[in-house]
């Protein structure tokens, strides 16, 4: 299943793409890509576990820029 | 401005000026026993870097317990403090506040240029008006919408979907989708597409595609997607940036470290790690190269082409070799009958009717042209609906019935002959059967048709179509198709743009190939090609082509899909009609003007040549700060440019791309 969704507050390039490649490492993704300029986050993953994956996605995200949210 | 920034600016003004009052106190030897105190000094600075960096601190002790241990903050905070270790207060304060200076600046621009890609990519209808049976009008979303709804269009609106007038006359403006400023008239019965701003007019359209099938879902889908396929550079600078901050700091630990172990002077080797540490976020770069193919894609949206991805862009700057389809896209594809030859003993009404009739089922264009100038009607057909779609497909039978001047001719059976003509089955006005071919000089050698005269020398351009009925020839219809008006203005600015050869590959004849190329100054022509054999010479052009220079292929995607993903960059013309076109192609050119072929180029190679130069420079000035950091000559102050003023002065020069987005054709 493959989503899109909102990051509000993502200020920094960098850790956009400390972002990306956390969140490509977790268990469950088949790919992701996080896009600085529009603030988008687009997930492919497994769709039994999304929920859970999502989960684990919000908190890399918040381990990398605190002020970041994925809105959902 | 948001709150968030608007609280930072006011933050760094007061610590800015704190900073300048304590500096003016320290020079000026107004009560030295306090300002020149050391300790009270420090103390005194320690007020505007806590103001001024307070967040930053927070951000860092985050970081640490996240075990971000190299995140910019951390790393910013780690680098004053040693600045404060070495007695470098006052320059630690400056540190931090230019520092959030640059963040502040960059923060801006990075919004500044977020907006910009939002407008430029600003298509989306927001909702629809749909008219009730009962006559009232209510608002949806524009998915929300169904097939053969009537949807009112009131002047300024975006069209929600796709579909046709049906009451209403306006001018409509389709700028945002094909970059051309000339608004469209349109009246009841045209067809509209979505995404496209209604003028003065007031238009009330039924709806013929729900809103996902139509034109700007499908468009906005595919710029959405454009990102995801990074450019050569893009990806380079993220792995680069991977190993550029950790070999920094691990640089920085050393410098403190080693050299002082053997010539002593511990503090000025700290002093001297900190501006490393100053230096290690690769922001500049992360945040450029994307913004400007981002950028990139953006303009090339605005004049009317479609981008898929930003490797995309990278390839079109490199074209080299431009091939070329013929109908339709260096031409307009718009055919008409503008000679009869006939053969002796026949007369023209008998080639020409033999022609329609059997040409009756055929969508191409060549064909309509025939039926055109014939003025054939159908009578009757015996076939359902649902094989008379099909029937164009070879093989298929029909038993059609069609009239011209009070005859009637019943076309039996049609077989087509890909890529030479066709063979049919068609009985007289008197009933007499004949089977008949129609098509190029190839099919009637084939059929051993004896007793036609050579193509007269006055046929220039023109497209032949023999026809025989039985093994006699009939006549020779002369066929022809104007260039496109714009079309050597066209390929002589890709030239401009890089471009060194032009190769046309067209399945028509060699004379009217050779016509077209002369005409348009084409350097290799293919003709008489077959739709396979066009994917095989472009193989072996793809293989034989060992240079850095790219292989594009320019055609408009009707039959010729297999090319245009094979090619290095398939660039489709015309493609805001048809679906085959845009899933084959690269690169859509949204209308049929071929001035955007040469528009496009230029803005990838503008493209490329700014994200170079990002690269090239913001790497020049970290490199050498760094270097002359370590031998005591650059001080932290400019670390700092090197960090934040690199990134700020990349972003700006990025935005270049967003600017003057319009390209002008002459």
């Amino acid at each position: 299943m493959k989503k899109r969704f909102k990051l509000e507050e993502l200020d920094c390039a960098h850790c956009a793409s400390k972002m990306e490649k956390a969140i490509n490492a977790l268990d469950g993704v088949n790919s992701a890509t996080v896009n600085f300029m529009q603030q988008k986050l687009t997930i492919d993953c497994d769709d039994d576990s999304f929920y859970e994956i999502m989960d684990k996605v919000e908190k890399e995200i918040k381990k990398i820029e605190p002020d970041c949210s994925i809105v959902r | 401005m948001s709150k968030k920034q608007k609280k930072e600016l006011r933050l760094i003004i007061i610590a800015g000026v704190l900073f300048i009052v304590l500096e003016i106190l320290t020079v000026v030897p107004i009560c030295p026993q306090v300002f020149n105190n050391k300790w009270i000094s420090m103390g005194l600075f320690t007020v505007p870097y806590l103001i001024v960096g307070l967040n930053v601190i927070k951000k860092s002790i985050k970081g640490i317990y996240n075990k971000q241990l190299l995140d910019e903050s951390f790393l910013m905070v780690i680098a004053t403090v040693g600045a404060y270790i070495t007695g470098e207060y006052a320059e630690a304060c400056a540190v931090m506040l230019f520092y959030q200076v640059g963040e502040f600046f960059q923060q801006y621009a990075v919004k500044k240029s977020r907006k910009s890609i939002k407008d430029l990519m600003d298509i989306a209808p927001e909702s629809a008006f749909v008219e009730r049976k009962d006559g009232s009008v209510e608002e949806v979303f524009p998915d929300e919408v169904e097939i053969d709804d009537i949807i009112v269009v009131k002047p300024g609106e975006k069209i929600p979907v796709d579909g046709t007038v049906i009451s209403g006359e306006s001018m409509i403006n389709t700028a945002a989708l094909t970059g051309e400023s000339v608004p469209r008239s349109v009246h009841p019965g045209c067809d509209i597409i979505s995404g496209c701003v209604n003028g003065e007019g007031l238009i009330r359209l039924k709806a013929a595609k729900k809103y996902e099938d139509s034109t700007v879902a499908r468009i906005l889908e595919l710029v959405e997607n454009a990102s995801e396929k990074k450019a050569v550079t893009e990806n380079f600078i993220t792995r680069f940036a991977i190993y550029y901050t950790p070999i920094v700091v691990i640089c920085a630990l050393l410098l403190a470290v080693v050299p002082s172990t053997v010539l002593g002077n511990p503090l000025s080797w700290i002093y001297r790690a900190c501006t490393f540490l100053v230096i290690s976020c690769p922001c500049a770069l992360v945040i450029s190269v994307p913004l400007s193919f981002f950028g990139g894609i953006g303009a090339a949206s605005r004049n009317g082409v479609l981008v898929k991805g930003s490797n995309y862009l990278e390839l079109l700057a490199d074209i080299e070799v431009l091939v070329t389809d013929k109908t339709g896209t260096l031409t307009k594809g718009v055919f008409e009958v503008n000679k009869v030859e006939v053969m002796p003993g026949y007369t023209e009404d008998e080639v020409i009717s033999v022609a329609a009739v059997a040409e009756s089922m055929s969508t191409h264009p060549i064909a309509v042209s025939i039926r055109n100038y014939w003025n054939l009607q159908l009578v009757s057909d015996d076939v359902d609906n649902k094989n008379k779609e099909n029937s164009a497909i070879p093989g298929n039978t029909a038993n059609l019935k069609l009239k011209s001047d009070n005859l009637i001719y019943t076309l039996k059976d049609i077989q087509n002959i890909t890529g030479k003509g066709l063979k049919a089955t068609i009985l007289d006005a008197d009933q007499s059967e004949h089977t008949v071919y129609v098509g190029k000089r190839q099919l009637m050698i084939e059929k051993a048709v004896k007793g036609f005269s050579d193509v007269s020398s006055e046929a220039g351009g023109s497209t032949v179509v023999y026809v025989a009925k039985g093994n006699k020839a009939l006549g020779i219809i002369y066929i022809s198709d104007t260039i496109k008006g714009e079309a050597a203005k066209a390929l002589e600015s890709v030239r401009k743009e890089g471009v060194k050869s032009v190769v046309l590959l067209t399945g028509d004849d060699k004379r009217v190939g050779d016509y077209t190329a002369s005409v348009l100054g084409i350097d290799i022509v293919e003709s008489e090609l077959l739709p396979e054999e066009k994917v095989a010479k472009l193989e072996e052009m793809i293989n034989a082509n060992t240079g850095k220079g790219k292989i594009g292929y320019i055609g408009d995607g009707i039959n010729d899909a297999p090319v245009l993903t094979r090619a290095d960059v398939g660039i489709a013309m015309g493609g805001i009609g048809s679906d085959a076109a845009i899933e084959a192609a690269d690169v859509v050119v949204m209308d049929d003007n071929l001035m955007h072929l040469g528009s496009v180029m230029r803005i990838a190679r503008k493209t490329t040549r700014i994200a170079k130069q990002n690269i090239i420079f913001a790497l020049a000035v970290k490199v050498g700060v760094l270097i002359l950091g370590a031998l005591g000559i650059a001080n932290m102050w400019a670390a700092v440019f090197a960090d934040v003023g690199v990134a700020v002065i990349c972003i700006l020069n990025a935005m270049r791309m967003l600017k003057n987005q319009k390209e002008k054709h002459q």
